[in-house]
């Protein structure tokens, strides 16, 4: 097999013997985004001269075999609501068209400094609120296994890149399942760290109390080296850590036996797809198989947390978007008083479901609501928190489904919001709560479509889960048709 | 729960949107079958449930730093981004005659 089409470990590993270049792995990149990334629409715009210039200073640390770390020289891409300096960033949304960030992200920062090969940007629905990458105002990223297909969101184009092979390795944003519901839909790993473990220092932001940066992999090492290079305090994330970051890589070899896995009840009800079950319960099976107990638990409140989200999320972004107002940067639209300028910009520059979720979100803050919604809740919010730190007492992990379905069609969800936020139901309980997930590949439905299986931890527990993922993920990789095709 | 289009224009204009007749229609529909879905948080007994803002590190807390004054970025590159700027400040329509 190529070098490239390899997990990102392997790659790693490739470059640390000298059988790959930096420069090679980064030509191999190009020139399959430019093969098949017209199909996909997985990437925005590339970063072509500065990836050019990141792959030549690699090669020249590998060469004088003082690499920066693992991940030297691999190719990566970034969600577009990533600030990096000196390169577009849109978030997906017209009113940040040729919005060039004066700065770096922590996280673009933490990544250059690591040696990874930044090869461009990728696409989102706006503002990272959608589950299918519809919502861009792009145009839809499609997956990779039907082209017919989403491939889940908002952080589609990331998922839709790794598991195509156009690179390695990714990062994206969850703040309701944005990284694991992707990665679910497509067959890669993706995981979302504890709240407060990855800096959100120049990630656009969308729900603050919720949004948690992530990376994405075909394997769950990969995950484990990227997670090492962005995770830890920053001073300009007042709500990241100062938990030392432990060397998540060490971890994975651990093994399991022993391990105390919860299957929660009401993460297998109703709108879980019988095939889906079947394979998420074959899964299980398996952790079983390879030494963990396995416990029946329940978490009687996280069926409230669709509801829950959808007051909490909107109205925090609701608060978040009202900086673009058409005066320090983005859109602006033409009029003469100052009030209308700000409607009418926001009115041209928004999409449909930004502007749904600024009016809910408005709506539940607005006087007279605000007890009955946004107070509750957030009292309901610490209920689903209560749940988990209870089942914790007993087990090490949550075992679950991702979504409740494999990848849905382009335009199916589109006009019915609520069937749309429902693809969410497994991961959103995981924010509230601001604990890690992780989704990992969990073989595939009679269609061909990949299935994800959800493991959810004790809070800044990620190397329990990332060994468990480690022992739970298939061992082979099977290809998507557009990479073959190619 | 409903919403009619008097409401909807209502927190329209609280968050500064211009809505389209048509925008207004369909926010109505839809805004309230959400509310409709949302409506089951009412059923959930939260007595004496103190409110979670957020899922924080709670044994290190809220981290603050020291306020000391430190170099911002520079005027120009963020200037530079502005849609109006007079090369000293953002230039907006005239509020005060």
């Amino acid at each position: 097999m190529k070098t490239d089409l390899l997990p990102l470990s392997q790659i790693s590993d490739a470059l640390a013997s000298g059988e790959v270049s930096p420069e090679a792995l980064l030509e191999a990149s190009l020139a399959r985004i430019r093969a098949v990334d017209g199909k996909l629409h997985a990437f925005l715009r590339l970063t072509e001269n500065e990836a050019h210039a990141a792959a030549k200073a690699a090669a020249q640390r590998r060469a004088n075999r003082n690499p920066a770390g693992p991940l030297d020289g691999i190719p990566i891409a970034l969600k577009d609501i990533y600030c990096m300096e000196g390169v577009e960033t849109t978030c997906g949304s017209k009113i940040l068209r040729g919005y060039i960030p004066p700065y770096d992200a922590t996280v673009v920062r933490k990544l250059k400094q690591a040696g990874a090969v930044i090869v461009g940007k990728l696409n989102m629905d706006e503002f990272a609120m959608g589950s299918s990458t519809e919502n861009s105002a792009y145009g839809p990223t499609m997956n990779p296994w039907d082209l017919s297909r989403t491939p889940g969101g908002s952080s589609g184009g990331s998922a839709a890149a790794v598991a195509a092979r156009l690179v390695p390795g990714a990062f994206g944003t969850d703040t309701g399942g944005s990284i694991r519901q992707p990665a679910a839909m497509v067959g890669c790993a993706g995981m979302k760290p504890t709240y407060g473990r990855v800096s959100r220092y120049g990630v656009i932001a969308f729900a603050s109390s919720l949004d948690q940066v992530g990376p994405f992999a075909q394997d769950v090492r990969g995950v484990a080296y990227l997670l090492a290079a962005v995770a830890g305090y920053d001073e300009n994330d007042q709500t990241s850590s100062k938990r030392p970051v432990p060397d998540y890589a060490a971890a994975l070899g651990r093994g399991v036996s022993g391990l105390r896995i919860g299957v929660a009840r009401e993460y297998f009800g109703e709108g879980l797809s019988p095939e889906v079950e079947r394979a998420v319960r074959a899964g299980i099976e398996r952790l079983r198989g390879l030494g963990c107990e396995v416990r029946d638990i329940s978490l009687p409140n996280s069926p409230h947390a669709i509801a829950t989200y959808y007051i909490v999320a909107t109205a925090e972004a609701s608060s978040n978007l009202a900086r673009y107002d058409g005066v320090r940067y983005g859109y602006r639209a033409r009029a003469g008083q100052l009030l209308e300028m700000y409607e009418k910009t926001r009115a041209e520059g928004f999409g449909a479901e930004v502007k749904r979720r600024i009016m809910l979100g408005t709506y539940a803050l607005s006087a007279g609501y605000y007890d009955a919604y946004y107070l509750r809740a957030q009292k309901v919010r610490a209920l689903i928190r209560r749940d988990f730190d209870q089942a914790f007492a007993t087990v090490d992990a949550v075992v679950s489904p991702t979504s409740p379905t494999t990848a849905f069609r382009l335009g199916e969800k589109l006009d019915d919001p609520l069937a749309m936020y429902l693809s969410d139901v497994y991961t959103v309980p995981v924010n509230l709560a601001g604990l890690p997930g992780i989704s990992i590949p969990c073989g595939f439905d009679s269609k061909g479509l990949p299935v994800g299986l959800q493991l959810i931890g004790k809070p800044f527990d990620e190397e329990t889960l990332l060994r468990i993922a480690r022992a739970a993920e298939p061992p082979g990789h099977r290809l998507p048709p557009i990479v073959e095709d190619h | 729960m409903a919403i009619d289009r008097a409401q909807v224009r209502h927190v329209a204009r609280l968050a500064r949107l211009a809505l389209s007749p048509e925008e207004e229609e369909r926010f109505a529909a839809q805004l309230g079958h959400v509310l409709e879905y949302i409506e089951r948080l009412q059923a959930v007994d939260v007595s004496g449930v103190e409110p979670l803002s957020f899922a924080g590190d709670a044994a290190g807390g809220i981290v603050m730093r020291e306020d000391e004054p430190r170099p911002s970025l520079p005027r120009d590159k963020v200037l530079a981004q502005a849609p109006q700027q007079d090369g000293k400040a953002f230039v907006v329509p005239r509020i005060i005659e």
